[in-house]
């Protein structure tokens, strides 16, 4: 609704990447000299050898002292952090990864975790800068063509179901619109953050009527049809918890209806036209894959603040629909990104597995109350007990998740 | 040597691009105590990192004022009762497993270590790390001292066993004996969403924004393990632990926590408050046991009873805090001292008398509680009262004195809303963690 995760990324994406980080894939790893072994002590960091070559560096690090201990590789200036292991406990060994430009470092050790560390040394990479390799920019650009091709395919399906759903709705034919309501606004809200992207869209296709209000704009789209498919009792209060449901509005007429209706097609027209044309591709590929990644926790972060609470579909309560496109969407533009950060060893992999069981919990959760095929219970069945078994679920799968794209990139 | 590290001027980072690099709390701490020099320590750092170096520098002299996570018994119990608090309850995630729960107190104890040293939460911290990823930490401490901080973990007794008796941790046969859901008090109106928990976390500080960020951060580090039951903010310590500090009053105007056990009272934490070695079961000796109450006060009603009706419930004078049967603060009550109508001059059911010693048996704990103001009912009334705190060998202790007080004449302007109690394990040594010992 608000946020532009995805445009936001445009400007971050260029300076995303540490200035000593490349992106290597698997296959270089294995070239490269990963063979570092690091002692810490109450009072040494030792560490096998003061150089190496550039690419991906493994130092593992042994605790040989009673304290906890932290490792860490400093960039140039002594301060930055290029890379770091922590939580090392006595006795036990933990390997940090990094992807190391020529240059000059330091590496230190801090047992206890407090103060200055010790056994700062210089530590010097030599050889080429390692650049992002044939092989692995080609397989990021097919993950990016790939989601391209997911959107389009999405708002390619959202057309003709559009077109049916307002077709039902401008005749009249409240019992198929309403039938049809929660299963057309999958194809959206599954590639949401893309339409968020673009301006004035969104606030035309998916603003609710509070929002709309706030922002001084014609009411329009998805929810404005939605109010007049379930059409509130003259009690009933806005989602905002005070506005009377009937106040500045009433049931469309049929020459509203009409023109609220074409307003819809030819806006989910523009979104089509747009996810076509040069442009998307353009944006896409100027993100890459965070972008996808960026956009996945864009999803996950709309389940949290709309879905959850039951504010989107006010009048529907088919928001456990919306919720499960929403997951669906994001868990798409996650599978085509994860490889690359399975591929930045342990940490990278173990990340992936935290998100994948994080999707599977959430959605056997969804299961229990209905599928977007089939259709879900109203929201308002849910009890409060089951909205936090969801909220906990989401925080457990968005968590790892918002790490994904650093992992991506480093 | 960190007197020079204030005057220097934000222009040079200001001057660069915005990137990736920054100098996280940490590095300020290193540098702060290195004395590096000022120009090098700019490098990276924006202008609001600057102005935490000014801070952090002048909190260098109250460095003493950082506990450590680390010892034999857990901080937050003897430690000087800091004034303020920010407590949460946890329950464990389902298809958690016990290596999801060792982890969980390995990560949080890890977390516990730094914060308490007026560290971040992680070595990249608030600003460190990649522009990228979110922070480790939420950075609201940023250029905070460490304020005194002490983080102090529980484990409730459905921890070790549900309510339906399920083993989910294979722990159950660790158990303490005594740690059970207490039993009904008269006069109970607990509110099961303000009690209870598998985990509790008492996070103290002398900043509530110290407070805060501590619970913040481990609950978020908790998320898909444990999740947040309830939790409390309070204010205003209700106690005191050690001789230099004042009595503080509780929102009845009361001096409070005047008899309490005090730090340096070795014998009488020995027997009142330590679970010894030769108690069961052996992972707790060292710990105590939690108690928590959510005591809510009839405010408005009390406010209107007279002052010589209050100082008879309570025993004390509401000034000078002297017991009724004469003296000052810390003269011994006098129970047998008699009014001039011969009724006893501390009524008996006042609260001092009842909740005394003499009248439980010598049965002691060491009380840690806070106020309350929770904003306010629909009714207009304030929704405040005690948080009550205590610590005790046996949690048996507790429910010797509050079944003593059932008949305590304060009872008509209290209500227990909420209700819990942990064993507290001991502390953990350097390096290891919280409850190391239940896994060993």
């Amino acid at each position: 609704m608000t946020s532009h995760r995805l445009a936001g990324a445009v400007a971050l994406g260029v300076v995303g990447t540490l200035a000593l980080a490349g992106c290597v894939a698997k296959a270089d790893a294995a070239a490269t000299d990963d063979g570092l072994t690091v002692t810490s002590t109450a009072d040494t960091c030792a560490v096998s050898s003061a150089t190496a070559k550039s690419g991906t560096l493994a130092f593992e690090v042994t605790n040989s002292g009673s304290d906890v201990t932290e490792f860490y590789l400093l960039a140039d200036d002594g301060l930055r952090i290029v890379g770091e292991a922590e939580n090392i406990a006595p006795g036990a060994s933990r390997t940090l990864t990094v992807t190391a430009q020529p240059g000059d470092y330091y590496t230190l050790c801090k047992p206890g975790m407090v103060g200055d560390g010790v056994g700062k040394a210089p530590f010097t990479v030599t050889g080429d800068a390692v650049a992002a390799t044939g092989d692995d920019a080609q397989q990021k650009q097919q993950a990016v063509d790939l989601y391209a091709a997911f959107v389009k395919d999405q708002v390619g399906q959202l057309v003709p179901a559009v077109q049916a759903f307002v077709t039902a709705y401008e005749s009249g034919d409240d019992t198929a619109a309403q039938a049809q309501f929660p299963q057309v606004r999958a194809y959206y809200e599954r590639i949401e953050p893309v339409a968020e992207a673009l301006g004035d869209l969104d606030p035309r296709i998916d603003y609710r009527e509070v929002d709309a209000v706030a922002e001084g704009l014609d009411w329009t789209g998805f929810h404005r049809l939605e109010k007049d498919l379930w059409v509130p009792a003259q009690d009933a209060l806005n989602s905002d918890g005070e506005t009377p449901a009937w106040q500045d509005w009433a049931p469309s007429t049929p020459a509203e209806r009409a023109s609220y209706g074409d307003q819809l097609i030819a806006d989910v027209q523009e979104l089509y036209d747009y996810v076509h044309g040069g442009e998307f591709e353009k944006t896409l590929d100027a993100q890459g894959i965070a972008g996808i990644s960026n956009g996945a926790i864009a999803l996950l972060n709309e389940v949290a603040t709309g879905k959850i609470t039951g504010e989107e579909d006010w009048w529907s309560h088919t928001d456990l629909s919306d919720f499960a496109a929403n997951v669906e969407g994001s868990k798409m533009a996650v599978s085509l990104v994860e490889d690359f950060a399975s591929a930045q060893g342990d940490k990278g992999a173990n990340l992936v597995k935290q998100i994948d069981t994080g999707y599977s919990d959430l959605e056997t959760a969804l299961a229990a109350y209905g599928s977007l095929s089939a259709g879900f219970v109203p929201y308002t069945a849910l009890t409060e007990d089951d909205k936090r078994q969801l909220t906990d679920l989401i925080n457990a799968l968005a968590e790892p998740l918002s790490q994904l794209t650093s992992t991506i990139l480093e | 040597m960190s007197s020079s590290v204030p005057q220097q001027s934000p222009g040079p980072a200001a001057d660069r691009p915005a990137g990736p690099s920054g100098v996280s709390r940490r590095g300020l701490l290193g540098l702060a105590i290195a004395g590096a020099g000022a120009a090098g320590l700019a490098i990276g750092a924006s202008a609001g990192s600057v102005a935490g170096i000014a801070a952090r520098a002048k909190d260098q002299d109250a460095a003493d004022s950082a506990y450590s996570f680390y010892g034999a018994h857990q901080a937050g119990i003897t430690t000087p009762v800091q004034d303020h608090l920010h407590f949460a309850s946890f329950d464990m995630m389902e298809r958690t497993d016990a290596a999801d729960l060792k982890q969980l107190l390995q990560d949080w104890s890890y977390a516990a270590a730094r914060m308490t040293q007026g560290l971040d939460v992680s070595a990249t911290g608030a600003v460190g790390g990649s522009p990228e990823a979110p922070p480790d930490d939420t950075g609201e401490a940023l250029g905070l001292a460490s304020s005194g901080l002490t983080i102090t973990f529980g484990f409730g007794p459905t921890l070790f066993e549900t309510a339906d008796g399920v083993d989910r941790y294979g722990i159950a046969a660790q158990r303490p004996a005594g740690l059970e859901k207490l039993p009904p008090f008269l006069g109970d109106d607990l509110d099961p969403d303000k009690s209870g928990g598998d985990l509790v976390i008492q996070a103290c500080a002398d900043d509530p924004q110290v407070a805060v960020h501590a619970i913040r951060n481990l609950s978020r580090i908790a998320f898909g393990r444990a999740r947040l039951r309830w939790s409390q903010l309070g204010f205003g310590r209700t106690s005191r632990t050690t001789e230099s500090q004042e009595t503080p009053r509780n929102l009845f105007g009361f001096k409070d926590g005047t008899a309490n056990i005090l730090a340096d009272d070795t014998d009488a934490l020995a027997d009142h408050v330590w679970v010894a070695a030769s108690d069961q079961p052996a992972w707790m000796a060292g710990g105590s046991y939690l108690v928590a109450r959510k005591i809510a006060m009839l405010i408005e009603t009390w406010d209107r009873v007279r002052l010589s009706e209050q100082e008879a419930i309570v025993g004390r004078s509401k000034g000078t805090g002297a017991p009724l049967s004469g003296g000052r603060e810390f003269t011994d009550p006098d129970f047998t001292e008699k009014d001039a109508a011969g009724a006893p001059a501390i009524p008996v059911t006042s609260h001092v008398r009842l909740a005394h010693p003499e009248f439980n048996d010598g049965t002691r704990i060491l009380r840690r509680g806070y106020n309350f103001v929770d904003g306010n009912d629909e009714l207009g009334r304030l929704d405040a009262g005690l948080f009550f705190l205590s610590f005790q060998r046996d949690p048996d202790q507790f429910v010797r004195i509050q079944k003593t007080l059932a008949t305590d004449a304060m009872r008509e302007y209290i209500k227990h809303v909420g209700s819990g109690i942990w064993a507290v394990p001991p502390g953990a040594a350097k390096g290891s963690y919280v409850g190391a010992a239940l896994f060993a």
